[in-house]
């Protein structure tokens, strides 16, 4: 047998190390990005979450513009924190629509008259059946999607305030 | 003031636990009627990724979410579909990631064909190493 033969195995260990030894040392990534993304809007009909603002359909999420789709909770400290950005981007004249997740319509009352209401629609969504259907993970996330009704871009976690000039640049583009 | 430090600390924990204020989906913690069906619907919830607590079944987490999941999984396979169906629906959303039971692919391929090349080697290193010891030992024989 060749003598380099012989290094056959270390060579095969250091390997094994450096994958194993890189894996550890890469940052986790626990983000799971949905599927969704430019495909057509799932279908769905959602019952109204407040009194004040209409229900949500699919078909009001095409509309000829690009708009924003939220999905919130009255119970999620991060959409607190978003909460001053949504009413930046209404400001800026985007329709934002809601859909509150596994909530209480007092809850979500109470949530919106002390942060904030930028939306125009609502849908309650207490099975987190509609964010099974778009591929979502959590609250908060939000969908940009463009006038047909195709998600354009999924943005995860809070929307913070250097989100802000990029959702506004992404909705531009979906013109 | 310990005690009222502790009230104090309590109150904070109640938006947690607030996602649990509403009842859980029908099938969340209920079995299916039909045993067959619950059977197909069992093995299929402990194949599937929980999004929340991301090293958990559906099967097993107690997260409000992977409660949602297993409804809908029994309820679609109440409704007619095959595991396989309503498995791919979920892979359709949520990618690869959300089952347990990885499908062979360009990515997956290596972990598959690896170990066959390995043994295949081993086989080969063996063979040579006992080769040469029975040849040694008849000389010395």
């Amino acid at each position: 047998m060749n003598r380099w033969l012989l290094w056959i195995p270390l060579v095969i260990f250091a390997l094994f190390f450096a994958i194993v030894a890189g894996g550890l040392m890469r940052p986790k990534d626990n983000i799971i990005e949905s599927k969704m993304v430019g495909k057509p809007m799932p279908e769905f009909v959602l019952p109204a979450a407040i009194e004040q603002r209409p229900a949500l359909a699919t078909a009001d999420l095409a509309n000829g513009k690009p708009q924003l789709l939220n999905i919130f909770a009255s119970w999620c400290v991060p959409c607190i924190a978003e909460a001053p950005q949504l009413l930046a981007l209404e400001k800026a004249g985007v329709e934002i629509n809601g859909i509150a997740s596994r909530d209480t319509p007092q809850d979500i009352a109470n949530f919106l008259n002390r942060w904030g209401n930028p939306y125009t629609r609502i849908g309650t969504d207490v099975r987190s059946a509609v964010q099974l259907e778009l591929g979502s993970s959590g609250v908060p996330e939000t969908f940009v999607i463009d006038g047909n009704g195709v998600i354009v871009h999924q943005h995860i976690g809070d929307i913070r305030k250097d989100d802000v000039a990029d959702l506004l640049e992404i909705l531009e583009k979906a013109q | 003031m310990m005690r009222l430090l502790t009230f104090l600390l309590l109150l904070g924990a109640v938006p947690a636990a607030a996602q649990n204020a509403l009842p859980a989906s029908p099938y969340a913690h209920q079995q299916l009627e039909d045993p067959a069906k619950e059977e197909q619907a069992r093995s299929l919830m402990e194949e599937l990724r929980c999004l929340k607590c991301q090293s958990q079944s559906i099967a097993d987490s107690d997260a409000p979410m992977a409660g949602d999941m297993r409804s809908q999984v029994r309820e679609r396979i109440a409704a007619g579909a095959t595991p396989e169906e309503v498995r791919s629906w979920l892979i359709d959303r949520y990618g690869d990631w959300v089952t347990y039971k990885p499908p062979v692919n360009a990515v997956t391929g290596p972990l598959w064909i690896a170990p066959i090349i390995l043994l295949i080697l081993a086989i080969w290193l063996a063979r040579g190493l006992f080769r040469r010891r029975n040849k040694s030992e008849k000389e010395s024989g």
